[in-house]
């Protein structure tokens, strides 16, 4: 009981203090790399933890989530292009598109379940691909380079990499701690409920449809923020963002991290960041051990990191 | 104004459901009337739960009509006909098993307060909401178990957390799917007592195969037999009536 | 657009329908038998290319690389299912997907080990070289109809196996109601493995056809992966009627939306706006389409199993 308070509430804590002295330590050891790779890493924890939001609570297991960090990314890149800096505009635009996005593919995809859930969320995500690679106006398979970064009220905080680290922590912490409330409130219930009887749940006279697109429109919109970061801190958008590859990639974030706790979810993504950096590190073939190491952990490792540090 | 009298709360018109050649619902009507516990029963295979499906709604009938309280309710959803106040407990269990006790209460009062589109007020310390769902708890007497994963509980009490979430809800209607299906003798007693105390306001559709519970609860009684109901009565004159002594228990029966 | 190009195209079209069909075949009997979702199947299709792009280099022949080729094939995918996937039968469908995708990165990153990312090439046997004039003055590749006559042959041949023999009895029924075949006595195991190789050889067939007119490189096999679930998921899974149907219809919207989506735009819009405007909604046609069938028809247009 103690022990299942102190990880439910002292782990993330902890995971945050130390997210939070990062820029620190990088200032003191004069290591910038590891403050811009921690950028990275946030970026990717936030689309994990908007993604666990819904895989983990709601069991929607959505193969296409890749597509809005492309479709949040492209947002920006795109008025970039067209000379609109300011991040007031781009950002609400950003996460808008995404969310309507969401809202239409979810609204078609949730109708269906299971299995066919994962092979349309998949399709519609190589939608969103081919067609930024059609975009031949934005640079199409090669992307789009952005001369600069989003600008905020003119205070140029996007430009400073500590800056920019703290605005990526910043709307990480947000994002878990908005959907951490929400998990527990009655919504979260409903979709916890769903996933655990979806009859029992319309026997009570709840149709879970609505609560899932909601959820499913949350973490779209979230994961589009995420993008539209990501182009900052890359200053380049290409549709390899959106790759089905990359979808795959965040749902073994999630898992590795142990799914429906939000936190392992950050754990998720920092483990395999810090995995794939060190394995190509030793050979540019690092998907021949990542591969194994995968099945491996699917076959014999449930819970994730997680369910490691509470050694059930 | 007599029992009898009442306008019934549910009137199915006429049902028929087949699945290919089986012909699983013939021509099936039947009442409940306000006030009453009106209990289904027949042999395995008979056709019960699948009645019970059409009326939650859960399975379409190839032809006929459900009138619930009063209004047509034949094309609305599972949902949408729970809402309108038909609650249901399932044969097979089906609680929510990694909630609490209270929470899968919780969830069911809930439901009625209209769409729960609430996001920020933690659940689990929503006063109102665990008071009202201790209500009924305390009603099957399950107090005790409250905070207990409902996952963990014994058969039996599972059976019971079943009828509590259906009352939770606050149905007009209550339909309840063999709810003292293996459950021990204690808790198929304070089964009975509940819902004894309750039929006066929730009137219910009850199929057991527990005889002794039936003839206990029951005001009138229907016999389906191969998806048709063959009589329909007063306890005395089912128990009494040959064709259902033949058709259902081959003849020797304790009935 | 001329009547010859439309021509062309429906037929490379068709060509693409049965490609999709070969792979989509193989993984709708895998899902529908077992209820196994297996990422890797686009990865068996590649192998099959690579393994007779082997095999020609070795023989010099087509015809022997294509036989060596399906053995081959076969032999791996028996591998990866003694190895992997038998272990995930029982497993739900998210552990299938994450295992199976750690066999595309595996496979994928060791064909570019063996034999590098650059692509290559099976060249067309001799037999089927040049090309034949259809009508007029239309001339079309004698390969590429070969593809699709022995297509639509093992199409047909599949069909006799599913309808005419116990086995496909086994499948089919195995597609509505696991529960029964498994308590019916049958040896699942051993159905899974007969299943499991068939669909294994079909895939690895569609990449040894495919090796002469696509390029054979790492990772050939995810579009066509992704296009095959369009197919199956339209079709409805579990069904080889409605995945050799939606194939086909896949195969000729996608072909032909690509070369005309421009000059239809066109119709509607300013050259410049439709030049931009038809590539990409070419490369959303087929997703357009597959939505559409499951607004109207959530399980597919041929639904199996009735959940
Ligand atoms: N989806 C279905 N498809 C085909 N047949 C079905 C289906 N559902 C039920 N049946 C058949 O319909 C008949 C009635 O089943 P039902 O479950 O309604 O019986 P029951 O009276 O509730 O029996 P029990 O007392 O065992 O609970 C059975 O023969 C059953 O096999
Ligand atoms: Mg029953």
């Amino acid at each position: 009981m103690m022990t299942r308070r102190l990880t439910a509430v002292g782990l993330p804590a902890a995971l945050f203090v130390v997210l939070a002295l990062v820029p620190l330590y990088a200032g003191v050891f004069d290591d910038r790399f590891v403050l811009l790779f921690a950028t990275r890493i946030l970026i990717f924890a936030i689309v994990a933890v908007s993604l666990d939001f819904i895989l983990g609570y709601g069991e929607m297991v959505s193969f296409g989530h890749a597509a809005y960090i492309g479709l949040g990314a492209y947002a920006v890149g795109i008025l970039a292009e067209h000379d609109v800096w300011a991040a007031w505009i781009s950002f609400p635009l950003a996460m808008a598109v995404c969310a309507l996005f969401a809202l239409v593919t979810g609204a078609i995809s949730l109708r269906t379940r299971g299995v066919y859930f994962i092979m349309i969320t998949l399709a519609f995500g190589q939608m969103a691909y081919y067609t930024t690679t059609s975009l031949s106006a934005y640079g199409g398979d090669d992307g789009l380079t952005m001369w600069g970064r989003s600008e905020l009220f003119g205070t140029g905080l996007f430009n400073g990499d500590t800056s920019f680290y703290y605005i990526v922590f910043g709307v990480l912490l947000a994002s878990y701690l908005i959907l951490k409330v929400m998990t527990r409130s009655r919504f979260g219930r409903v979709l916890e409920g769903a996933k655990q009887n979806e009859a029992r749940m319309e026997a009570i006279g709840i149709d879970p449809y609505r609560y899932r697109l909601t959820a499913f429109v949350l973490a779209g919109t979230i994961a589009g923020l995420a993008g539209a970061l990501m182009a900052n801190q890359a200053e380049f958008v290409s549709p390899a963002y959106m790759s089905w590859h990359r979808s795959g990639e965040l749902i073994v974030m999630v898992i590795l991290g142990g799914m429906g706790h939000l936190h392992g979810a950050i754990l998720g993504a920092i483990a395999y960041m810090v995995l794939e950096e060190t394995l190509s590190g030793y050979t540019e073939h690092w998907r021949l051990i990542f591969g194994p190491l995968l099945i491996l952990i699917v076959l014999y490792g449930k819970g994730g990191l997680l369910g490691a540090i509470r050694g059930r | 104004m007599t029992v009898s009298e009442a306008a019934p709360i549910l009137e199915l018109q006429g049902l028929n459901k087949s699945y290919g050649a089986l012909h699983v619902t013939k021509d099936v009507s039947l009442t409940v009337r306000r006030g009453e516990i009106h209990a289904l029963i027949g042999p395995n295979g008979a056709g019960k739960t699948t009645l019970i499906g059409q009326i939650s709604g859960s399975i379409a009938p190839n032809s006929g009509a459900i009138v619930f309280a009063g209004e047509d309710v034949s094309s609305l959803g599972v949902a949408q006909r729970a809402r309108k106040g038909l609650g249901r407990s399932f044969q097979i269990t089906a609680i929510l098993p990694a909630f609490s006790v209270l929470e899968n209460v919780a969830l069911a009062v809930q439901a009625k307060d209209g769409h729960s589109f609430r996001f920020f007020k933690r659940a689990s310390s929503d006063a109102e909401l665990n008071n009202r769902a201790k209500v009924y708890l305390e009603m099957v007497g399950m107090t005790a178990r409250a905070g207990l994963r409902a996952g963990d509980l014994s058969h039996g009490e599972k059976r019971v957390l079943e009828v509590a979430i259906a009352l939770a809800g606050g149905p007009k209607l209550m339909l309840l799917d063999e709810p003292m299906a293996g459950t021990g003798p204690e808790e198929t007693e304070r089964l009975v007592t509940v819902l004894h105390g309750l039929k006066a306001k929730i009137p219910m559709l009850l199929i057991e195969h527990d005889m002794s519970a039936v003839f206990q609860l029951a005001d009138r009684i229907s016999v389906l037999v191969y998806g048709e109901i063959i009589a329909s009565g007063a306890p005395e004159d089912i128990r009494r009536d040959p064709a259902v002594r033949e058709a259902y228990l081959g003849g020797e029966s304790d009935l | 657009m001329s009547t010859t190009l439309l021509a062309v195209q429906t037929l490379n079209g068709l060509q693409l329908g049965i490609l999709l069909f070969l792979i989509a075949a193989g993984l709708t009997l895998v899902f529908g038998v077992m209820d196994f979702i297996n990422l890797a199947h686009g990865v068996q299709y590649m192998l099959g290319a690579y393994l007779a792009v082997a095999g020609y280099q070795l023989t010099g022949s087509f015809w022997l690389a294509l036989i060596i080729g399906l053995a081959l094939a076969l032999f791996c995918g028996l591998v990866l299912e003694f190895l992997v996937f038998r272990r995930l039968y029982d497993r739900d469908h998210l552990d299938q997907v994450l295992a199976t995708f750690g066999v595309i990165l595996f496979l994928n990153e060791a064909v570019k080990v063996i034999w590098g990312a650059a692509p290559l090439s099976l060249p067309a046997p001799n037999l089927l070289d040049g090309a034949i004039p259809l009508v007029n003055n239309l001339q079309y590749p004698v390969y590429r109809l070969a593809l699709i006559v022995s297509g639509l042959g093992v199409a047909a041949l599949l069909y006799v196996l599913v309808t005419r023999t116990r086995v496909g009895m086994l499948v089919r029924a195995g597609a509505t109601n696991p529960d029964m075949v498994a308590a019916l006595g049958v040896n699942i195991r051993r159905l899974f493995m007969i299943v499991f190789g068939f669909g294994t050889m079909l895939a690895g067939f569609a990449g040894i056809m495919a090796a002469p007119i696509l390029s054979v490189e790492p990772g050939m096999g995810d579009n066509l992966l992704i296009l095959a679930f369009v197919v199956i998921v339209v079709g409805g899974i579990g069904s080889i009627r409605g995945a050799f149907l939606a194939a086909l219809i896949i195969g000729l919207v996608d072909t032909l939306g690509r070369s005309f989506a421009t000059d239809i735009a066109k119709l509607a819009l300013p050259p410049a706006a439709a030049n931009d405007v038809g590539p990409a909604l070419a490369s959303m046609l087929i997703y357009i389409l597959m939505a559409a069938v499951l607004f109207f028809r959530p399980s597919g247009l041929f639904p199996v199993r009735s959940a």
